[in-house]
């Protein structure tokens, strides 16, 4: 990859461990932005962004609809919308239908990156129990971005990492210690 | 490059977009991109269309593809009292100020399928001020108002509406506002009395009325930045003053040019004309 523009990390049940592992590891300039999109219970609203910006230096925002995407900041998917990346490089909130019955849809959000973004792109599929952002990875593949995955026996729930590894070309399956190294080198 | 998706581009949509203003006066071109492209795409595949040329074709000469196409491309999806803590806030604060007056009138902007409208229905009567309440419920999309004005709502979500009911400050058996029909939940006529249903388009259509209350959830995230701020003047245009705008969880008054004239109330996402 020449260089990334944008990671975008999807996760469900069992994920949130992973990313309280992984955020304390990143490093502290990043040079593109981080989004995250993990499915939650609606109303817990605020909680997710606070866990996660207690564990890096980074900013961790939830994310606010127009707003621009910024490099070394990371953006937390608000739950019940779908998040979408707009050609300017901005985000924009949709509450359409749910997919895969979830919303935050991680499908939406790995499609909309990769027509933004194409082979400047990397996307990573932790721990979860549905196939929600498998064919999200296939796109990003489609368009020449990095395809990567939670090393399906180092995750609390398979499923959702194994599902992909089956139907989409991996181009990397990292274990946890791993991942943070990974994402650093990256970053410039 | 090899998808697997029939890919419509970027251009094509706008391509589709100005057909739709240039033969129906429909106008989405201020609509955000990504999500458009989306439910067109969506469309597109659902409906197994040949070719991009024949779809087109589609929408342009067929009246009731083109019923269809708007309504697809236009995001539907609303639930009764979504939002519980919103309209716990419109019953123990909002509406109780308004009943002081001798008439309320509220704008429900964007209403879809009227989910919303007979539950501001519901809270109205049970504060005691239906009666002297008139609910003028729009969207741009005849199709889902004249779903709305019928009341029946899928048995389904029941469950669910009751819980958010109760959440919202509701202490009645919520299943009394409804017969079941089959899979249906018909709600009583008697909520809907007090609704007037009509086709109003916020991008094209003018203020129509001046209101003590206008809600408009969910609406503006489709909207660019420059679209919205029309819309948000047309909004205070048509509202009182010490009325009330309500807007979605995620959309904001701040950074708008029209920000200085109101007050936010704590916690929700409404804000009182001051001045």
């Amino acid at each position: 990859m020449e260089k990334c523009k944008a990671l975008v990390i999807g996760g469900s049940a069992g994920s949130l461990d992973v990313l309280l592992k992984v955020l304390p590891n990143l490093s502290n300039s990043l040079s593109f932005p981080v989004i995250i999109v993990v499915h939650r219970k609606h109303g817990a609203d605020s909680l997710l962004p606070d866990l996660l910006s207690g564990k890096t230096k980074l900013v961790v925002k939830e994310v606010d609809e127009k707003e621009p995407l910024v490099a070394g900041t990371i953006y937390v998917a608000p739950s019940d919308y779908h998040l979408l990346i707009e050609q300017d490089q901005t985000f924009s909130l949709d509450y359409s239908e749910k997919v895969n019955y979830s919303r935050p849809a991680i499908d939406v959000t790995f499609q909309t990156a990769a027509e933004v973004y194409g082979d400047k792109l990397a996307c990573l599929l932790l721990s979860g129990s549905n196939a929600d952002g498998v064919n999200g990875l296939k796109t990003v593949k489609d368009y020449g971005g990095i395809t990567l995955i939670q090393d399906p026996l180092t995750a609390q729930v398979a499923y959702m990492p194994a599902q992909a590894a089956l139907h989409v070309d991996i181009d990397y399956t990292l274990k946890i210690e791993d991942m943070a190294p990974f994402i650093n080198l990256l970053s410039e | 490059m090899l998808l697997d998706l029939p890919v419509i581009s970027e251009e094509q949509v706008e391509i589709l977009l100005s057909d739709l203003l240039e033969h129906y006066g429909y106008d989405f071109t201020g609509y955000s991109k990504a999500s458009i492209k989306r439910r067109v795409l969506r469309l597109y595949m659902l409906d197994k269309a040949v070719s991009f040329a024949e779809f087109r074709f589609k929408i342009i000469n067929d009246q009731v593809y083109f019923k269809r196409f708007v309504e697809q491309i236009t995001v539907n999806v609303t639930e009764m009292f979504r939002d519980p803590g919103f309209f716990k806030t419109l019953r123990n604060e909002v509406l109780p100020k308004l009943g002081t007056y001798p008439f309320i009138r509220i704008w429900l902007a964007g209403c879809s399928t009227g989910e919303e409208a007979f539950s501001m229905s519901i809270i109205l009567k049970e504060l005691n001020l239906l009666h002297k309440s008139l609910i003028y419920a729009t969207d741009l999309n005849p199709t889902v108002l004249e779903k709305a004005a019928q009341g029946m709502f899928s048995l389904s979500q029941m469950k669910q509406y009751s819980e958010n009911y109760i959440l919202s400050g509701g202490t009645k058996d919520f299943s009394s506002y409804y017969t079941a029909k089959y899979s249906l939940a018909k709600f009583d006529d008697e909520l809907k009395h007090k609704i007037i249903f009509s086709t109003h388009n916020l991008v094209s259509d003018h203020s129509f009325n001046e209101f003590q209350l206008i809600l408009c959830r969910n609406v503006l995230i489709y909207f660019d930045r420059d679209l919205q701020q029309k819309v948000l003047n047309l909004f205070d245009e048509s509202l009182e003053d010490l009325g009330y705008l309500a807007l979605g969880t995620k959309e904001t008054l701040d950074f708008t040019s029209v920000a200085k004239r109101y007050k936010r109330l704590p916690l929700e996402k409404i804000w009182r004309k001051v001045s």
